[in-house]
């Protein structure tokens, strides 16, 4: 009977081909969104993924999340350092700084790594070397910020622009996530980023701290709270935090729920009612199987054919959109740059598409399998 | 000839707002194997109604259907439909033949529906079409046939299985004299054999010559039963 079912569904091509629309535009609204608020969420918390040598951040206590920063004293390195399980403990910065670049200023967030072991300086580089940030006054941009500043140029190092009235020269062009807080991203070592981020009593952002072999990282982090008061969490703890402060803090969240959730009703709605208008018109025909002797458990996983056929063409169509979406748009636009359909977005539509026509094709079944085969009586 | 259907003390109501309605009042016949029988009458007079409950379709208010012995009136839903599938055959006035599915297609439904291999179904429906002389017809769809062609496929459609029983609601109304009374002998030829009967509910009096019987109902009751 599967074939019939295929032919009196494809037969019809007009909500054929309507009702494959309605699942395509549920699924490729569902898997966008749902992407580019996975992409943009991850961007919170980008710097903190892209430091993986690091175990534990440790902060001042007030401090939420990555980009709501509050200095400690530099005297805090050394106490870090004092405590059990500490390998090694480095320093880091990171605030935000008005550069002047061609006449316009620009807010850029800067990102200031250990001046001895580099911990915190991109581990990807476009053009340039890591290294050269200890040449004098010299500061690496990110990708996207490059292209952001000199839009349509080719990338050029050796290029220079100030900061708090200090030059600054441009050694390199690194591959990384750029941040939430600003579309710039720029490193210079941490002796550099703290004279360039202006006169300020505590300059120091973060303790990085690697803990030693064999030691608990949690544990470690427990410690050094104890020990000296400051708030240590473990890298994937403060990836956490500032990922709930951003979720709890701003209407992303919101703003890219309801558009997923309009998706869903939209896509649901327009293949629910062409769906039930298909099988409305089609009850004749289900009366005829009915009348020859097709049993309601044939005409059932019929309908459920149809249904997960325009689901699954609807839905691949779908998201091999979105697919092209991320590989073509996306990664050919510096504001996109890491963002991917994550294969967790492609599960959560592919239930949400399986949910809608479940939905529809309960209300459809009902309906055929009310149907009175006397029906082919009728003229 | 041996009696294949036996109805026994048929009544059916139904409610129609306020009024029970009696479409049928007692009705009791028994048709025999090799038999063409046709039932006439004016509208609303219940030739449907029995057909329906003849095909298991509706159940009645009282009174029983005895098919080849067995009481189709005590079945449960599931045990209708399949004794439907294997001892009925249907053709309609609108032919009502699936209008995305082509000749052949359509034909195999019955066979297809009780579990019967594709390709078997296929073979055995080329093999009818060629008995009705369909063969340049299989692979059309309805809407490429004539009305002719169409009730010719809907006959095949009703022989496939090889069913006790042909169950035909005007099969010549909705077509012209010339075509109907074609459609008749294609069907009379193909259908009738002693181990089937086949009931016909017609208004039209140019087929009846091609009956064994007529039985003439009105409001519910069965006026005259004659055999021809």
């Amino acid at each position: 009977m599967n074939l019939i079912a295929l032919k009196i569904l494809i037969g019809d091509r007009a909500k054929y081909i309507g009702l494959i629309f309605g699942i395509i535009f549920a699924t490729f609204l569902m898997s966008q969104q749902m992407s580019l608020f996975v992409g943009i969420m991850s961007r919170t918390f980008s710097i903190v993924e892209q430091i993986d040598e690091v175990d534990i951040w440790v902060m001042d206590p007030k401090v939420q999340y990555i980009d709501g920063i509050e200095p400690i004293p530099d005297i805090n390195l050394a106490r870090v350092r004092g405590v059990d399980g500490v390998k090694r403990a480095t320093k880091f910065f990171k605030g935000n700084v008005v550069a002047k670049v061609n006449s316009m200023l620009q807010m850029v967030t800067l990102i200031g790594p250990d001046d001895v072991s580099f911990i915190g300086a991109p581990q990807k580089m476009i053009m340039g070397n890591v290294a050269d940030l200890k040449k004098p006054n010299a500061v690496i941009i990110d990708e996207t910020g490059y292209k952001y500043i000199w839009p349509n140029e080719p990338f050029q190092i050796n290029r220079e622009f100030e900061a708090n009235d200090q030059r600054m020269n441009l050694v390199g062009i690194a591959d990384t996530v750029p941040a939430f807080s600003s579309p710039v991203l720029i490193y210079s070592l941490y002796s550099n980023a703290i004279n360039y981020s202006g006169a300020s009593r505590n300059k120091l952002s973060f303790v990085l701290v690697d803990v030693e072999d064999g030691k608990n990282a949690k544990e470690v982090a427990k410690n050094i709270t104890k020990r000296t008061g400051l708030k240590a969490l473990t890298a994937k703890e403060f990836k956490f935090e500032t990922l709930k402060y951003y979720m709890t803090h701003t209407g992303i969240a919101i703003n890219f729920g309801v558009t997923v959730m309009l998706g869903f009703l939209v896509g649901a709605a327009i293949s629910g009612q062409t769906f039930y208008i298909f099988i409305n018109e089609n009850l004749r025909q289900f009366a005829v199987l009915k009348a020859v002797g097709v049993n309601n458990r044939q005409i059932l996983l019929m309908v459920l054919l149809q249904a997960l056929t325009v689901a699954t063409i609807g839905y691949a169509i779908g998201i091999g959109l979105t697919s092209i979406f991320f590989i073509k748009v996306a990664a050919s636009t510096a504001t996109f740059k890491g963002f991917i359909l994550p294969w967790q977005v492609v599960a959560i539509v592919f239930v949400a598409i399986i949910s809608i026509m479940t939905i529809i094709s309960f209300f459809s079944i009902r309906k055929v399998v009310a149907t009175d085969p006397s029906l082919v009586f009728r003229n | 000839m041996n009696s294949l259907i036996n109805i026994k003390n048929i009544s059916k109501d139904f409610v129609s707002g306020d009024k029970l309605v009696q479409a049928l009042k007692n009705i009791e016949i028994s048709i025999n194997s090799g038999e063409l029988t046709m039932i006439t009458g004016p509208s609303g007079c219940g030739k449907t109604t029995l057909l329906s409950i003849m095909s298991g379709i509706l159940t009645p208010t009282t009174g029983e259907v005895i098919i080849e012995g067995q009481n189709i009136t005590k079945l449960s839903d599931n045990k209708k439909i399949e004794f439907r599938r294997r001892n009925l055959g249907f053709i309609f006035q609108q032919f009502n033949l699936l209008t995305n599915l082509t000749a052949i297609e359509n034909i195999s439904i019955p066979l297809i529906a009780d579990g019967v291999n594709q390709k078997i179904a296929r073979l055995k429906a080329i093999e009818i079409l060629e008995q009705i002389g369909m063969n340049e017809q299989i692979d059309k769809l309805p809407s490429e046939m004539s009305g002719g062609q169409q009730q010719r496929v809907s006959i095949a459609r009703a022989l496939i299985h090889e069913p006790k029983v042909i169950i035909c609601d005007e099969p010549t109304s909705a077509l012209d004299a010339k075509t109907g009374r074609n459609v008749m002998e294609v069907l009379k030829q193909n259908s009738l054999n002693e181990n089937r009967a086949v009931i016909i509910v017609t208004h039209d009096y140019r087929i009846f010559e091609f009956a064994n019987r007529i039985i003439e109902m009105d409001d519910g009751k069965i006026i005259s039963d004659k055999s021809c």
